[in-house]
């Protein structure tokens, strides 16, 4: 039988995924299962998520030839600039999907979790966009340390409530998102930010991220060698894979968060070092100990600080379809101050990931490699230049 | 005594204490044991901690927080409940990651060792359970409780009744535990469970924390759970039999 990427009926990629949700979220999950794809392949659907992609989001976003950095590495490199999109990271595009998506079901309030704040921020505009109450969840740690987007979500009108159990961060700012639901389930959307959660969370966000590899289909006419993303729980990374999964010949890389070596207890490296286990309502691989409690990871992004990853992933993992490796906070924050004086650009920490890898692949001069540029590094600014 | 003859054979409202093993010591369980034994509750409710609740308030997690931190593991658990004398009936409740960690077949036959009469894991659902774990939970004879909460349609709850093999817990409102919103708004979903006349019996939990809760759960259902209110009651105490006894004396008291 053909190797399948995609989710099967049940909700499951292989035995990752699933829906492992409390009784309490039953109806929710349940109205979402059901109704996602027919609401979200509609013709007046598409139609509308299409124009906002376009007019709003400024869609499609451009696939750059970066020359002196191809110069630098002897080979052909572009960066899909996901980080023009309004707000500054692909975010955007799963937060307007998922608003339309809510509207539809007739829901008057929403909620978000957030790590680095690009999530927050991204559903913020969106709930401004169409007049609807947001709520985000953010870890105090992270409240902190992303300063700039906390005042974005504010401006654009959104509550924002600090989280401070556990970790503080991105897992706990999730849990708390997941309990709010539990206690509103009638009015209450909740837009996950990236592909985790219940089924059909994983496979929905998917859809909605993969407009960034249909566009890159379209922007080099041949394949590429690789293509190159950093995985947090992996959306964006599942956006520039998805319309070449079936595409042997492309050889995709998901980069995550070493933080400080996978040989320290500093790490958010999920897939080099986690087992399989249920977080945040779905089987997948985790950080845990050996008796199932998770553990609280650790990266200097915000945005990859995340002790599991999208089921889909830990499925590409296993099939080997998709290569994983890791980068360290000092590799990544190497790569971005190098992509800012060798092409003007300044990434975000979470994309400065995915260009880390370039220093420790082996590249050929006839390789093409994207590098799918998740966001730009405007929150990260007082990290990055806190030692020049 | 089996969950069934409980049930069976009661004369009052059944009274079921939730409470968090490792907490707040690390070796409090066979102590609130005795306790909860020797005070006449029913059955009770340990709770394996697990880092992330999902379906717990503040109060819970944090005791879940505690006793992790104190050095709790499922292995502990069950080493302490060898050790424990008490006759009381006993559900094991957590969240799916420790089990499944720990093995489903090897928890499942350490149940049985411990005299367990039933599990709960409220983030199992009903689907994934009958396809793939079943069949081991009842080769062990340990008996699986779902939930049903006010947004649970008939036939859903319907359809649990019959997955059901010892008792079904009903969810007072549509919240995390602990929230001390009072029981007047679950009536009307209350009346219509009773109405429903369903083959198993209906325990209330969720937000009980008083006797007028625990009296109004039992004019519904065969009894109530009550968890946060009793981890509250616990948390600092300096004589646990003491404290216990009280807790339990408040809720029903005894003449
Ligand atoms: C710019 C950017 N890239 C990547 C991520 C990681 O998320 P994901 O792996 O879902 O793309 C984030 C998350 O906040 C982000 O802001």
């Amino acid at each position: 039988m053909k190797q399948t990427y995609q989710v099967n009926k049940n909700g499951f990629y292989g035995e990752y995924g699933g829906a492992f949700i409390p009784e309490m979220l039953y109806p929710n999950i349940k109205e979402l299962q059901e109704s996602y794809i027919a609401i979200t392949a509609s013709q007046e659907f598409q139609k509308e998520l299409k124009q906002l992609l376009h007019d709003y989001v400024g869609r499609p976003t451009p696939l750059y030839f970066a020359k002196r950095l191809s110069e630098h590495y002897g080979a052909a490199i572009y960066l899909k600039r996901e980080d023009l999109c309004h707000t500054g990271a692909h975010k955007i595009n799963n937060a307007l999907g998922q608003i339309l998506l809510a509207k539809k079901l007739n829901k008057t309030r929403i909620i978000a979790e957030t790590g680095a704040g690009q999530h927050g921020v991204a559903t913020a505009t969106a709930c401004a966009l169409m007049g609807m109450q947001c709520f985000v969840y953010m870890g105090a740690k992270d409240i902190k340390r992303q300063a700039p987007n906390v005042a974005r979500m504010k401006m654009l009108g959104a509550e924002i409530i600090p989280v401070n159990s556990g970790s503080k961060t991105l897992k706990d700012a999730t849990n708390e998102a997941i309990r709010d639901w539990i206690n509103n389930p009638k009015n209450t959307h909740y837009i996950i930010g990236s592909v985790v959660g219940p089924h059909p969370y994983p496979d929905m966000v998917a859809r909605f991220q993969s407009v960034i590899s249909e566009e890159i289909k379209k922007q080099l006419n041949e394949n590429p060698t690789h293509i190159i993303a950093c995985i947090g729980g992996g959306s964006n990374a599942i956006g520039a894979f998805y319309h070449y999964l079936y595409n042997e010949n492309v050889q995709l890389i998901g980069v995550e968060a070493a933080g400080k070596g996978i040989d320290t207890t500093d790490t958010a490296a999920t897939l080099a070092l986690g087992k399989q286990g249920v977080l945040h309502a779905c089987m997948t691989t985790l950080l845990q100990t050996a008796d199932g409690q998770v553990v609280e990871p650790y990266s200097i992004s915000a945005g990859l600080d995340y002790p599991g990853i999208g089921p889909q992933h830990a499925h590409l993992h296993k099939t080997e379809r998709v290569k994983y490796d890791n980068v360290t906070d000092k590799e990544a924050l190497d790569a971005a101050h190098f992509l800012s004086k060798t092409e003007g650009i300044i990434p975000a920490l979470e994309s400065a990931h995915a260009l880390a890898y370039l220093d420790k692949m082996q590249i050929e001069p006839t390789d093409k490699i994207i590098i799918n540029l998740s966001g730009r590094g405007d929150k990260d600014l007082e990290t990055l230049t806190k030692n020049l | 005594m089996t969950l069934q003859e409980l049930f069976n054979n009661k004369k009052e409202a059944l009274l079921n204490i939730y409470f968090t093993a490792g907490f707040p010591k690390l070796n409090s369980m066979p102590q609130i044991l005795s306790a909860l034994e020797e005070a006449g509750v029913d059955m009770v409710e340990i709770g394996m901690p697990y880092s992330d609740p999902l379906s717990d308030g503040p109060t819970i997690q944090e005791s879940s927080a505690i006793a992790i931190k104190n050095g709790i593991t499922t292995d502990l658990i069950f080493q302490q409940l060898e050790k424990s004398t008490s006759k009381i009936p006993k559900i094991m409740m957590g969240y799916f990651n420790a089990v499944f960690q720990y093995g489903i077949e090897k928890f499942c036959e350490k149940c049985k060792k411990a005299g367990i009469a039933g599990v709960i894991l409220p983030d199992l659902p009903i689907n994934i359970y009958q396809e793939k774990y079943q069949a081991i939970f009842e080769q062990y004879g340990l008996s699986i409780i779902f939930l049903v909460t006010p947004e649970t349609s008939e036939e859903r709850i319907r359809y649990i009744d019959k997955c059901s093999t010892s008792f079904i817990y009903a969810v007072s409102s549509s919240s995390t535990t602990g929230k001390e919103t009072g029981m007047q708004a679950a009536k009307e979903y209350l009346n219509q469970l009773k109405k429903m006349n369903l083959n198993k019996p209906l325990m209330l939990g969720f937000n009980i924390s008083k006797k007028e809760d625990f009296d109004f759960a039992a004019t519904y259902t065969s009894g109530g759970i009550i968890g946060s209110a009793f981890i509250k009651h616990i948390k600092n105490s300096q004589n646990l039999p003491q404290d216990i006894k009280s807790f339990v004396q408040s809720i029903r008291p005894k003449n």
